[in-house]
């Protein structure tokens, strides 16, 4: 891991890089493959873009993972964890050594660290918790103290139970099943972990349903957080624009921003989490919004008001942003109303 | 021996005649972190509009056998936005700009062209008229021979002499060489041709449609073939019309096969989601394609695939070294 590169070479390269093993882990697959410049120029939140099924392939998009691990091993290795659940992952996960992958990165905005020691809260669900190691070195070089909370579906799916517990100052488990530390999600015990960690900031990877909740609580606790969001993406360098969002700017507009560029790691209450597959009416450029503009701009820590449920009615029947604010005329979504 | 790339765009000359398709490559920015884009013929431009536009929801894609569905509506700054920053950075950088124009009237589409004609290093425009016609009952222009020459005639009117003007069909029309004639009768120096086809997924675990906005556009490989045979039609019709070909084109000899078939020029689309760095690799490949033939000039195969087999063959031996 590599800090205060110039800005000119820091940026993401496309490289052809070799397989040094893939292995089971529990659920899931960890590749490492052989990338030097991408090793060197990785900071913890980053994701690297794939091809996959080979030359001719039918697979037409990358495929992004976030990077697990970089070591200086053969020049500089890159590691990432992924579940083989489609036809692109279950060929990647039968990759063998001495293959050669193209992938692109390092992409994305990283997380940003403190410049204070403080205490930081690691939320990872399911693979999500996988780029919350490197961060946790890189905080722990910045002399912060890390807990970890992690939580899946059932043991085999908590990737690095292992290693939290044995880094982190402290590791907190959740199984929907019970198979592995405390029954429930990871927002059961947040409350309390925030508690006795005396937790300043919170970082957050895995599911979008999780992120959504482990913000809500921070809000609670009025305790900064940063979420590596999860969106599909078709190329993951910027130029596809299938991986938008709604993020509220510090103007105070919301805009919807590709979370391959502008992301994937936000400040969880510029995420507008309720309006997640909708446009919502007063985004900039959705249908109207100008006239509505004049009108002020909301407050960037303005949370809507619009019920998840109206949300993803609209998302779901493809309703455009203009029709979905018009059946939700929304006295709770004005502009100016704050928190 | 290189053989000799160069290519017309209207009366603008190209290095080589490798382009980016329109909303494949954004305005060039971020390809560049990949690519030299002023080597490449040119970066054809999202689309752009007047006013600054959100786009459809998400889920805006779904990868589909050998391509992809799109439905991202346009998301983009708007003209103003892409005046200030986007242009003076592409001619910063030495790379050629065709700009991609869309509107939902007539007038928003004669209004883009003339700002763009007012501002200095526009190399061309391509008219995206695959979209719906708001004073029409949102019948998409390229599917109704006056609409799409009612645009090209006042965007020609008010875009500068020495910019060319491109019609980019759809091929989701009975008659592709009817719109063709119909656009170039209005005024356009060229056609690109093809937009994506209107495609559609449902995702049988949960039993609903994948995309938000329902249907989307159809790119990538699978839509090659149809690329090819619109070219060949409009070729066969208006021989002396030129064209940009895009649909699907991965590979050095998928970019031969649409000039074959009659473009001049082609641009990659869905490859640069796959490779950002597809267009350099491309052209690099075309270059071996016809070295490897023989071929000294690129005007040598553009439409090479109509003439009848003897002559053709005849060309070919002509131009191979003994």
């Amino acid at each position: 891991m590599t800090a205060g590169e110039p800005e000119s070479e820091s940026g993401p390269l496309q490289v052809r890089g070799t397989v040094l093993n893939v292995r089971k882990v529990d659920a899931y697959h960890a590749i490492t493959i052989v990338a030097p410049g991408i090793a060197a120029r990785f900071k913890p939140g980053q994701f690297v873009a794939l091809a996959v099924g080979g030359p001719e392939t039918s697979m037409v998009l990358r495929r992004t993972f976030s990077i697990y691990d970089v070591r200086p091993d053969h020049g500089g290795t890159v590691e990432f964890v992924f579940a083989a659940g489609g036809p692109g992952t279950r060929w990647l996960s039968e990759r063998r050594a001495r293959d050669v992958l193209d992938l692109t990165g390092p992409l994305g905005r990283p997380f940003p660290v403190p410049r204070d020691p403080v205490s930081c809260l690691l939320v990872g669900g399911g693979y999500g918790s996988a780029p919350l190691f490197a961060l946790a070195d890189r905080l722990r070089e910045r002399r912060c103290s890390v807990d970890f909370l992690l939580g899946a579906a059932s043991g085999d799916r908590v990737f690095g139970a292992l290693t939290a517990r044995r880094t982190g100052r402290s590791a907190t488990i959740t199984t929907v099943d019970g198979s592995l530390g405390v029954r429930g999600i990871v927002t059961d015990m947040l409350g309390q972990v925030i508690h006795e960690a005396r937790t300043d900031v919170i970082y957050a990877c895995g599911p979008m349903p999780m992120l959504r909740q482990v913000t809500a609580l921070a809000r609670r606790y009025d305790i900064p957080v940063q979420v590596a969001v999860e969106e599909s993406m078709a190329c993951g360098v910027g130029v596809c624009m299938t991986c938008v969002l709604p993020v509220v700017g510090s103007d105070g507009i919301t805009r919807m921003v590709r979370s391959c560029v502008d992301g994937p790691v936000f400040r969880g209450e510029q995420v507008r989490w309720d309006d997640i597959g909708t446009i919502p009416f007063d985004a900039f450029g959705a249908p109207g919004w100008e006239s509505r503009a004049r009108r002020g701009p909301r407050q960037p820590a303005g949370h809507s008001g619009a019920s998840q449920a109206a949300s993803r009615a609209a998302g779901q029947t493809g309703q455009t942003g203009q029709t979905a604010a018009a059946r939700h005329p929304g006295p709770v979504r004005r502009p100016g109303h704050g928190s | 021996m290189a053989p000799d790339l160069r290519t017309r765009l209207g009366n603008v000359e190209l290095p080589n005649p490798i382009l980016t398709a329109s909303g494949c490559a954004s305005s060039g920015r971020e390809l560049a972190q990949f690519i030299d884009v002023s080597r490449i013929g040119a970066i054809v431009t999202k689309s752009v509009m007047l006013a600054p536009r959100a786009g459809r929801p998400t889920p805006r894609m779904a990868e589909t056998s050998s391509g992809m569905l799109n439905s991202i509506g346009l998301q983009g700054p708007g003209i103003d936005a892409f005046l200030q920053r986007d242009l003076p950075w592409l001619l910063s950088r030495g790379a050629r700009a065709v700009v991609s124009i869309a509107g939902h009237t007539v007038e928003e589409y004669a209004e883009l062209a003339a700002r763009l004609s007012d501002a200095a290093g526009v190399t061309a425009l391509e008219v995206n008229i695959s979209c719906p016609n708001v004073e029409h009952r949102g019948q998409v222009f390229a599917c109704d021979a006056t609409d799409a020459a009612a645009v090209i005639a006042a965007v020609r009117a008010r875009t500068r002499y020495d910019i060319p003007v491109f019609a980019k069909l759809s091929p989701d029309v009975t008659d592709i060489v009817a719109i063709a004639r119909s656009c170039v009768s209005a005024g356009a120096d060229g056609l690109s041709m093809i937009n994506t086809l209107l495609g559609m997924a449902i995702d049988t675990e949960t039993m609903r449609p994948v995309l938000a906005g329902l249907t989307g556009g159809l790119s990538g490989p699978a839509i090659r073939p149809v690329a090819v045979r619109c070219i060949w039609q409009v070729r066969e019709a208006l021989p002396d019309v030129p064209i940009i070909g895009m649909g699907g084109v991965m590979t050095g000899r998928d970019a031969l096969e649409l000039m074959l078939a009659g473009a001049s020029m082609v641009s990659i689309g869905t490859a640069i989601f796959h490779d950002p760095s597809a267009c350099a690799r491309i052209l690099r490949e075309l270059d071996d394609e016809l070295a490897r033939r023989g071929i000294e000039r690129l005007g040598e195969v553009v439409g090479l695939a109509h003439e009848t087999k003897t002559s053709g063959r005849a060309k070919g031996n002509v131009s191979r070294p003994a």
